[in-house]
């Protein structure tokens, strides 16, 4: 069957050009891209999807997922994860390797992809750790890793805090082709913090995580880097001074990439002042001069990447007193609309901003995904840019409801998602899967 | 008629001037019951007030007991080793429980900054914080806020001094919102370790030295040094804060002739304040404790809604 995706705004992120065109689209790949009223309907089987008022983007490719299985299925199963995912317009996401037990070895990587065969839904690139157990002791074995399916490694959650450790993590996965991802955070400084150290933590006595705690480590990784010649991915950016650490250290030409999360961008400390547990993160929501210099930093170029860290935590890690509660927000969902404030507020155009959700990630890990051109897989997101809503706890398709942009009036959803040329996701529509 | 339309009392920012005078007014009505002969009016007769202390506490427990009898209200007192907190019981679902029985009201102190708030948002029944982890300690600065109207006549334009670990204090917060409130001038002191980013914005002036910082003061508030909390960086120990920042009857010269010393206790003597200043003549912190019981009886009041008939 032909599928005809018709009169859409056809954004191509590395371009950065947006122009109405029609895709045509074969055996779960485009075959054609055409201008507008080109294409002559002389086919039986035929599929025609309007996509007038829709931007047709490449699918969001979110490398910063935790989905949770194995282990703590109560709050997330690759199955759920996916929903949710696809339901935001992720047609291709990596996963964290802090489960139970943590992705260390070819069977947890082997499981997570047969799990996600399964679900059939986005498409699942495994991160597996750095070191076994996420100890931070001994590397796991990245060549077998690799072959397995893992896209990355990464002790996300836990920073490895022996530099001679991160130092041959980095020249070992480089030869293996991996890139290394780095929790930046040093864990002395951070130890019993629940919030930002300032004037919030302050006034409501929670105890404080300083900017500096981000920023030692992140200086660590690019001393490192630089050291091996290795590339090194920060993730999850969000002081200003890492964004000065990261924009020195790419003027050095030193291969560091990076990544923040639209939280990091749409919410500030003062987000905790109720000492609401939906906005209890790490890294923390910073200051409004954070928010500001890490919006600079993805205009520049700096910030290459915006990842959910989609963090699901059930009731029984965040029904809690403060300081008892887990660290974490869901992000699947609420990627793409945060991200086209920042395309409505001058910060990025469009096309940039669409190629920090999908082509620049794809490239970091090598993976598919982030352009729409004749030839590759059909993975892509029809979108309504405009669309203005407020999120409500039963949008979420994720089996954790821990954000805190519920009850909150967001602009931009998604409507339809394919992946491989088959449509997994449209709204008000069941799907069984690709 | 003024009025308090306050359900809870979780921190001293939601108070406004009216309000803090409010309780001020009505403690100082409540204060001669605690000096009859028959300590009780039957004011609350019929309410029920839990007490849940999920942190030991003698006299802030004591005073809020106190303050409920002599109001014939019913008291329950709840500590978290007599609990089910201890059988892996969460805050919410005890709370939630309590709430069943349908008590008027729920005294909570617990260790852990805005564990009040989440019950507020729970249960029905008013909830007072006796002192939620290093976040405020709302009734400790009303009383203290109570003591120095006493003693002073005023509170606004007051020079005041609160020396000790600002960081980790309930007492000082709350002190230095409704203080400021109340249009004092507010010096904090301490090492700078225990000095929290950003405290000026709270509207106070910061002196680390608590000599330079005692200078022409009204009023002198001492914090207790929390040995027993605090992590080991914080100062190099008991011996080196006592000589540099225990309040000494030296230094207390450098303060007004009239100045009064407070501390909220219990105080460790020869660490943070010498026992020539607690026992001397400057020392209110006996009449503190003892407003503390009129002023929780006005809380008690107001909060139980007494105010209505």
């Amino acid at each position: 069957m032909i599928t005809w995706i018709k009169s859409g705004e056809l954004v191509d992120p590395v371009q950065g050009v947006v122009e109405k065109a029609d895709l045509i689209i074969e055996r779960g790949k485009i075959s054609k891209i055409l201008p507008p009223g080109v294409f002559e309907d002389r086919e039986h089987r035929l599929r025609v999807i309007d996509a007038s008022g829709r931007l047709v983007i490449p699918g969001l490719v979110d490398m910063h997922v935790h989905l949770r299985e194995p282990g703590h299925e109560y709050k997330e199963t690759i199955e759920t994860g996916g929903r949710a995912a696809v339901a935001g317009g992720v047609t291709a996401l990596a996963c964290m390797p802090n489960t139970i037990p943590p992705n260390d070895s070819r069977s947890v990587t082997e499981f997570v992809l047969e799990q996600s065969k399964r679900a059939n839904l986005a498409r699942v690139y495994p991160i597996a750790a750095i070191t076994m157990g996420q100890k931070g002791e001994t590397l796991t074995e990245f060549g077998d890793l690799k072959e397995a399916g893992a896209v990355a490694v990464s002790d996300d959650g836990f920073p490895v805090v022996n530099s001679e450790v991160m130092r041959r993590a980095l020249e070992y996965a480089n030869h293996q082709g991996l890139v290394v991802i780095s929790h930046s955070e040093d864990i002395s400084l951070s130890s019993a913090g629940m919030m930002h150290e300032g004037v919030v933590s302050t006034r409501i006595g929670l105890p404080g995580i300083p900017a500096a705690s981000e920023e030692i480590m992140i200086f660590r990784e690019i001393s490192l880097a630089r050291l091996t010649g290795c590339p090194v991915h920060i993730a999850h950016v969000s002081t200003a001074g890492s964004v000065e650490l990261i924009r020195r250290a790419k003027d050095d030409r030193i291969p560091v990439t990076a990544e923040t999360a639209p939280h990091y961008f749409s919410l500030d400390h003062n987000a905790v002042m109720g000492y609401d547990t939906n906005a209890k993160v790490k890294p923390p929501l910073r200051t409004k001069d954070d928010v500001f210099a890490i919006k600079k930093g993805l205009a520049e170029g700096v910030i290459d990447v915006i990842a959910s860290d989609h963090a699901p935590h059930s009731p029984l890690e965040k029904e809690l007193e403060f300081d008892k509660a887990a660290f974490g927000m869901i992000g699947l969902q609420t990627t793409l609309p945060l991200t086209l404030q920042l395309v409505r507020e001058g910060i990025l155009k469009l096309g940039e901003a669409i190629r920090k959700l999908s082509y620049n990630p794809a490239s970091i890990l090598e993976v598919s995904g982030g352009r729409l051109v004749e030839g590759v897989q059909a993975d892509l997101a029809l979108i309504d840019p405009e669309y203005e809503y407020i999120l409500k706890k039963e949008d979420i398709l994720s089996k954790s409801k821990n954000s805190p942009f519920i009850g909150k009036a967001l602009r931009g959803r998604n409507e339809m998602t394919m992946v491989g040329g088959k449509i997994v996701w449209e709204r008000n529509k069941a799907h069984s899967g690709r | 008629m003024k009025k308090f339309s306050h359900k809870d009392l979780l921190g001293m920012g939601q108070l406004s001037v009216d309000d803090i005078e409010l309780i001020l007014d009505t403690a100082e009505s409540f204060k001669e019951i605690s000096t009859r002969d028959i300590k009780k009016v039957p004011t609350l007769r019929g309410k029920s007030v839990v007490h849940f202390f999920y942190e030991p506490s003698t006299r802030t427990r004591t005073s809020f007991e106190m303050a409920a009898k002599r109001l014939s209200a019913d008291t329950v007192s709840l500590s978290a080793s007599g609990s089910s907190m201890v059988k892996g019981e969460t805050l919410i679902d005890t709370a939630r429980n309590l709430q069943a029985m349908n008590p008027d009201l729920i005294v909570l102190r617990h260790p852990s900054s805005g564990a009040p708030h989440l019950l507020a948002k729970e249960i029905k029944a008013g909830i007072i914080n006796a002192g939620d982890g290093t976040n405020e300690h709302p009734t400790q600065a009303l009383l203290d806020l109570f003591t120095i109207r006493e003693k002073k006549g005023r509170i606004k334009g007051l020079k005041i001094a609160i020396i000790g670990d600002i960081s980790h204090s309930r007492v000082a917060r709350s002190n230095i919102i409704g203080l400021t409130k109340m249009g004092a001038e507010v010096t904090v002191s301490g090492p700078p370790t225990m000095i929290p980013v950003g405290i000026e914005t709270l509207g106070v002036n910061v002196v680390c030295d608590p000599v330079e910082a005692v200078k022409k003061k009204d009023v002198v508030m001492l914090l207790r040094i929390q040995l027993e909390r605090q992590s080991k960086v914080l100062f190099p120990g008991i011996r080196e804060y006592a000589s540099f920042f225990g309040l000494t009857g030296e230094m207390i010269k450098g303060a007004k002739n009239d100045v009064i010393v407070m501390h909220p206790g219990p105080m460790n003597r020869g660490v943070e304040i010498s026992s020539e200043v607690a026992d001397g003549p400057y020392s209110v912190i006996l009449d503190q404790v003892t407003n503390g019981v009129a002023v929780r009886m006005a809380l008690l009041y107001f909060l139980i809604g007494g105010y209505k008939k």
